[in-house]
């Protein structure tokens, strides 16, 4: 009879494939998982109590660093949340940029946990291709933002920034190319062996599981659970926009995958039928009161982020700052499934789960 | 009965006096105005009767928008009505006034204390009239409201109606609740006593139509307004109903309040009210003479009031969650529930800290609510409490909730979810890290964000830094 | 030439030409590896739409490689206060002489030899599976965990893939009657084995990318998850050793595929005018070409599916390649 003995093993917080600075100590027998501890809060930050002293509008590049691969969905909440308590609309033209923004980040943001996935799993191209992508994305908002991580771009009422000439045009050429890249993707990817081998049945939990979990955007679908605030909660414009929600049955690595590679193809659609739409002209700012005072009260207010749902909790003492502000942060509920889904695992398959959980430190650290 | 008129003369002297005084004060005072307003009206009725033709059409479909079949109703009711008589007339006083965005308030201060006075003395005996009735029957406030109305027609008090009507239309611009509107006028008709038993029992027939409720507001209406001295106390009441029960209540309260000026009856009739219908609509119609009470027969309130409670399109579901709450675990476990309008209208309960636990567990596992989503968990330091806000959502229905437990702030201690919900698990954390709450029962309550050997809780809103060094 | 050496009776002044020849043939060696490293970068850069080095030596980058030689050589040389020292320090010269001492039986041409061994191909594949005990050395005597385990890892894959390449070359020698790597070279003078032993080259190329820890089977230095592998601990020179082996050993693997399955120096028809060599080193250059184009282009293997890959399909295949040679062989000898 062999006799094993478990080992701590620390991965992280400085290790390739965290992401970040997220830690997870493992007890292994071997390769096999016995237990696994996530310690985060390396990169908190502070963010809310930074907010109480400060006003609306200069939390809003805080946000920026939340989660920083989709910085246009966090800057949107706050700006949804504030306009929902004072009421506000917000006109047409700056809408449909928010939109425009909001889903090209989107798909930025999936470009790279597309990339850095197949790195996790060994695929060094991949990775290069949907960076080559982002860049273009990168580039698009950057015109229009002056930023290419943290925009800054929204404000309370509308956006900072109106489009720059010929941007729209730029936007609507960057349709049909990203979807040849994505067909590129599926031919070199989707349909390799070894990668199926790796995330098939990996990381598989059930849709009870996953509401238990509080679990959000594609870790939700992937189980059969079609539910996107986009659709079911429309907020901005996205009831004018025919898209779908993708939603897989199976529940694991592999059904997140393909969940958020459809769900770049829908973002797609929204960004083609918006341009079409895109109104020529028009304001991009509501009237908006210099000091933003949000009557007194509460509010909650949750959108979709390319990472789950987002959601911004704001009371108001009627002051030009929050009394108390709050980020639902959907990577950091996301993780809390982590210990379960790795509990007997090898340790190959600890890169698989936790990749395709899609996590961004900035993000759960607060 | 002379004795009592007197003293109902004197009274609302100086009741109006006061309510003058209060007017100055309060946004109450003007639809008192508005009432006498009203009372005004009704002699100029003539002229304006085909203009509040025009408005009930307009009223009829602002409340179908609003989709308040009752208000429509009523309203149209009340407008047929008011129109036969002069009443008409003062409703386009009204309206004009309305225009002038000044609202019934001021045009109702200013009118209704001249016509207050000439009108109190005939209005009294009908008050008299009709609170003795109400006494009679207590419970049955219908019989009541049609003695009233019976007696207010006799009485002249036609032209009441007919700015009841007014009120209603302003109202239903508003998208207020017919209800509401039903209250409104039945102030304004207090006034004068007769009318508003015309009133209450018209408003009545609109409640029958939608709820009992309605009426229960409008009979309290009317009996608060034959006594108006006694209204102060009513008001009081209304008020203690109000903090028990919902906003739309409270609504109709303000209505009614002018009703509640006149008498002390209204408290009667309110208790009577609550045994007839029970609940809700009880203290929809004690909070109705409160407010009446307070704020007499100013449209303008009223308008407020039907504003905040027409943008709840979630009213339905903030009453199915409390009625099926209330059925299973009794009328305790809610220390309040209301309508976050800031939050896009989302029905929010406050737990009490000793029966969160079993709300929360009845929340998630009740078959008609099943929230078995949660969405967000956090705590805030509201420097006079602790706050527990968690909001869910029921895939199932498709519905969601918040949920709030205020908690001490000097030991801020309360259940853990997690047993429910396994994704409360990091957001007590974290609560806990930054705000020091002690979730009881959370399997492993640690820091989370913070380092281990953190000193204090950084978002309380006493936090001191420990470590100076930065 | 060489065989006129090994033959000569030992004196002063062969022995001077021996370690002139050896060191000649090591700086050929170093000098593969410098620009076998350089053009993986390129290639690959070519592959992921990057340049590539461009800076050092020209828009080429051509002496990219030398500057990070250079680099590690002067760096400070570090060993952990707790690992197990004189293990540490063999570990490296344990992974590298081994693939230094295989390349002494491969022909690169008709004449340029260095050893004529009768078993040359088991002396290749013995020698060859040393390098495994200095990869787990490395990995025990780093004291650390994630070195342990992909020392742990490299020694079960590198023993388990070692039975099918052997196996799958079996055929190869069953056709030729010989492990003698000059006269299996000889042998392909008309066919190729790559023609005849189709499935053994297939078996015989996952094999050595096996062998060699690359991508898709370079898990015991997945540097996603054992950031990476048996030498976390190394830096500096003793690194550049790890490295060294193994690009030596990519040059080797290389080799023996072109001798065992490409015909060697054997030219295509019609071409022979082009001396032996050259069409040796095309050879071996497409060799390593597919294996840089696999490294860009397929994602790792986890532990498990390697193993059981490497146990219940590639040796199956290759024991049934075996025996079906056998059997067609027999065939056609007894008409």
């Amino acid at each position: 009879m062999i006799r094993t003995e478990e080992m701590l093993l620390n991965v992280g917080p400085q290790h390739p494939s965290t992401h970040g600075v997220f830690r997870i100590v493992l007890k292994i027998d071997g390769e096999q998982i016995v237990e696994a501890t996530p310690v985060i809060g390396y990169l908190h930050r502070g963010t809310e109590k930074l907010a109480e002293d400060l006003q609306y509008t200069q939390i809003i590049p805080y946000t920026d660093r939340m989660d920083y691969l989709a910085a246009m969905t966090n800057n949107y909440v706050i700006c949804h949340a504030v306009e929902t308590m004072m009421d506000l609309e917000v006109p047409e033209r700056a809408e449909y940029l928010r939109v425009l923004v909001m889903e090209l980040g989107r798909i930025a943001s999936h470009l790279v946990w597309f990339g850095t996935y197949l790195l996790d799993i060994g695929a060094m191209s991949p990775f290069l291709y949907a960076f080559r992508e982002r860049e273009v994305i990168i580039n698009l908002l950057n015109e229009i933002s002056g930023g290419r991580l943290t925009f800054n771009y929204m404000r309370v009422g509308g956006v900072k920034w109106d489009a720059p000439e010929g941007w729209i045009d730029k936007v609507r050429d960057f349709v049909p190319y990203m979807r040849e890249q994505l067909a590129g993707y599926h031919d070199l990817v989707t349909g390799n062996e070894i990668f199926l081998a790796r995330v098939k049945g990996i990381g598989k939990y059930t849709k009870e599981e996953a509401l238990a979990y509080s679990l959000s955007g594609a870790n939700l679908r992937c189980t059969g659970v079609k539910w996107d605030l986009r659709k079911d909660e429309p907020y901005s414009i996205y009831d004018r926009f025919d898209f779908d929600i993708p939603a897989r049955e199976e529940g694991d690595a592999w059904s997140r995958y393909q969940c958020r590679m459809a769900e770049i193809e829908e973002a797609l659609k929204i960004i083609e039928q918006a341009v079409e739409q895109f109104p020529d002209e028009g304001k991009i700012m509501a009237k908006v009161p210099r000091i933003i005072k949000p009557p007194a009260g509460e509010t909650y207010v949750r959108i979709e982020s390319p990472r789950g749902e987002i959601g911004c909790y704001i009371a108001s003492k009627g002051k030009k700052e929050p009394y108390r502000l709050k980020f639902r942060r959907p990577s950091f509920y996301n993780l809390q499934i982590l210990p379960k889904l790795l509990k007997g695992e090898n340790i190959s398959n600890l890169i698989a789960i936790l990749g395709g959980v899609d996590i961004v430190l900035g993000e759960v650290d607060g | 009965m002379s004795d009592e008129k007197d003293k109902d003369l004197n009274g609302t002297e100086h009741g109006e006096e006061n309510e003058s005084n209060d007017a100055e004060t309060l946004a109450e005072k003007k639809t008192r105005a508005v009432a006498e307003a009203k009372a005004k009206a009704a002699e100029l009725k003539k002229k304006r009767e085909e203009e509040k033709v025009v408005k009930a059409g307009q009223a009829e479909e602002e409340t179908q928008e609003d989709a308040k079949a009752r208000a429509a109703a009523e309203a149209k009711a009340r407008a047929a009505e008011l129109r036969k008589k002069r009443e008409e007339e003062k409703l386009a006083e009204a309206d004009e006034q309305i225009e002038s965005k000044e609202d019934a308030k001021a045009r109702a201060a200013a009118e209704a204390k001249a016509r207050a006075a000439e009108l109190r003395k005939k209005r009294e005996a009908e008050k008299s009239v009709g609170s003795d009735t109400v006494d009679d029957t207590a419970t049955a406030k219908a019989k009541a409201a049609a003695a009233a109305k019976a007696k207010a027609e006799a009485l002249k008090k036609k032209k009441e109606r007919e700015q009841a009507v007014e009120s209603v239309v302003g109202d239903d611009k508003a998208s207020a609740k017919a209800k509401a509107a039903a209250a409104a006028k039945a102030k304004a008709e207090a006034l004068r006593k007769k009318k508003e038993r015309e009133q209450a029992a018209e408003s009545e027939s609109g409640d029958d139509a939608a709820s009992a409720k309605a009426k229960a507001a409008a009979a309290a209406k009317a009996k608060a307004e034959a006594l108006r001295k006694k209204k102060e106390k009513a008001a009081q009441a209304g008020s203690d109903d109000d903090a028990d029960d919902a906003k739309a209540k409270a609504a109709a309260a303000a209505k009614a309040k002018a009703a509640a000026l006149a008498n002390k009856r209204a408290k009667e009739q309110a208790g009577g009210g609550a045994t007839d219908d029970e609940k809700a609509k009880a203290i929809a119609a004690a909070k109705a003479k409160a407010k009446a009470a307070a704020a007499a027969r100013a449209k303008g309130s009223k308008t407020e009031e039907a504003e905040e409670e027409k943008p709840s399109p979630n009213q339905p579901l903030l009453n199915k969650y409390v009625k099926v709450i209330k059925e299973h675990l009794g009328e305790e476990v809610l220390e309040d529930f209301y309508i976050n309008k800031l939050a896009k209208h989302v029905p929010t309960l406050v737990a009490k800290p000793e029966t969160f636990y079993k709300l929360a567990e009845f929340l998630k596992r009740n078959e008609q609510l099943a929230f078995d989503f949660l969405s967000e968990l956090h705590g805030s330091d509201f420097e006079t409490h602790m706050e527990v806000y968690l909001y869910l959502y029921s895939f199932q229905n498709r519905q969601p909730v918040s949920l709030k437990v205020k908690i001490d702030r000097d030991e801020p201690s309360v259940d853990s979810v997690t047993p429910l919900w396994e994704g409360a698990n990091w957001p007590e954390r974290e609560a806990y890290d930054l705000l020091g709450i002690t979730f009881k029962g959370h399997p492993n309550l640690t820091r989370i964000m913070m380092p281990d050997d953190w000193v204090g809780h950084p978002l309380r809103k006493d936090y001191e830094q420990y470590d100076v060094e930065v | 030439m060489i065989d006129q050496m090994l033959a000569a009776s030992p004196n002063l002044m062969n022995t001077f030409l021996f370690f002139t020849i050896a060191a000649a043939f090591l700086m050929v060696i170093l000098g593969f590896v410098t620009y076998a490293i350089l053009a993986e970068r390129k290639v690959l850069g070519f592959m992921q739409m990057r340049v590539g080095p461009n800076r050092v030596g020209g828009r080429w980058g051509l002496l990219q490689t030398v500057a990070d030689v250079l680099k590690l050589l002067i760096k400070e040389d570090t060993i952990p206060k707790l690992a197990d020292r004189p293990l540490f320090i063999l570990a490296p010269v344990l992974a590298f002489t081994p693939a230094f001492l295989v390349l002494v039986v491969i022909p690169f041409s008709e004449n340029l030899k260095f050893a004529d061994l009768g078993i040359g191909l088991l002396y290749y594949i013995a020698i060859s599976g040393i390098t495994t005990i200095g990869i787990l050395t490395a990995g025990w005597a780093s004291n650390n965990k994630y070195a342990l385990l992909g020392g742990m890892r490299s020694a079960a894959q590198m023993i388990s893939y070692e039975i099918p390449l052997v196996m799958s070359v079996i055929g190869v020698v069953l056709l030729t009657g010989s492990l003698n790597l000059n006269e299996i070279v000889a042998a392909q003078e008309n066919w190729a084995f790559i023609f005849i032993q189709p499935v053994a080259f297939i078996i015989f190329l996952i094999a050595s990318i096996a062998e060699l820890n690359r991508t898709p089977f370079d898990l015991p230095e997945a540097e996603s998850e054992l950031v990476a592998g048996y030498h976390v601990e190394f830096s500096g020179f003793r690194w550049a050793f790890f490295m060294l082996a193994e690009y030596v050993y990519l040059f080797a693997m290389a080799s023996l595929t072109t001798v065992l399955f490409l015909g060697g120096w054997q030219p295509i028809p019609f071409l022979g005018f082009i001396p032996g060599i050259v069409w040796f080193a095309l050879k071996f250059i497409l060799i390593v070409f597919i294996m840089i184009w696999i490294r860009g282009t397929l994602p790792r293997l986890r532990a498990d599916q390697l193993m059981s890959f490497g146990w219940k399909v590639l040796l199956p295949l290759a024991l049934a390649n075996i025996f079906l040679t056998a059997i067609i062989k027999e065939l056609i000898n007894s008409f």
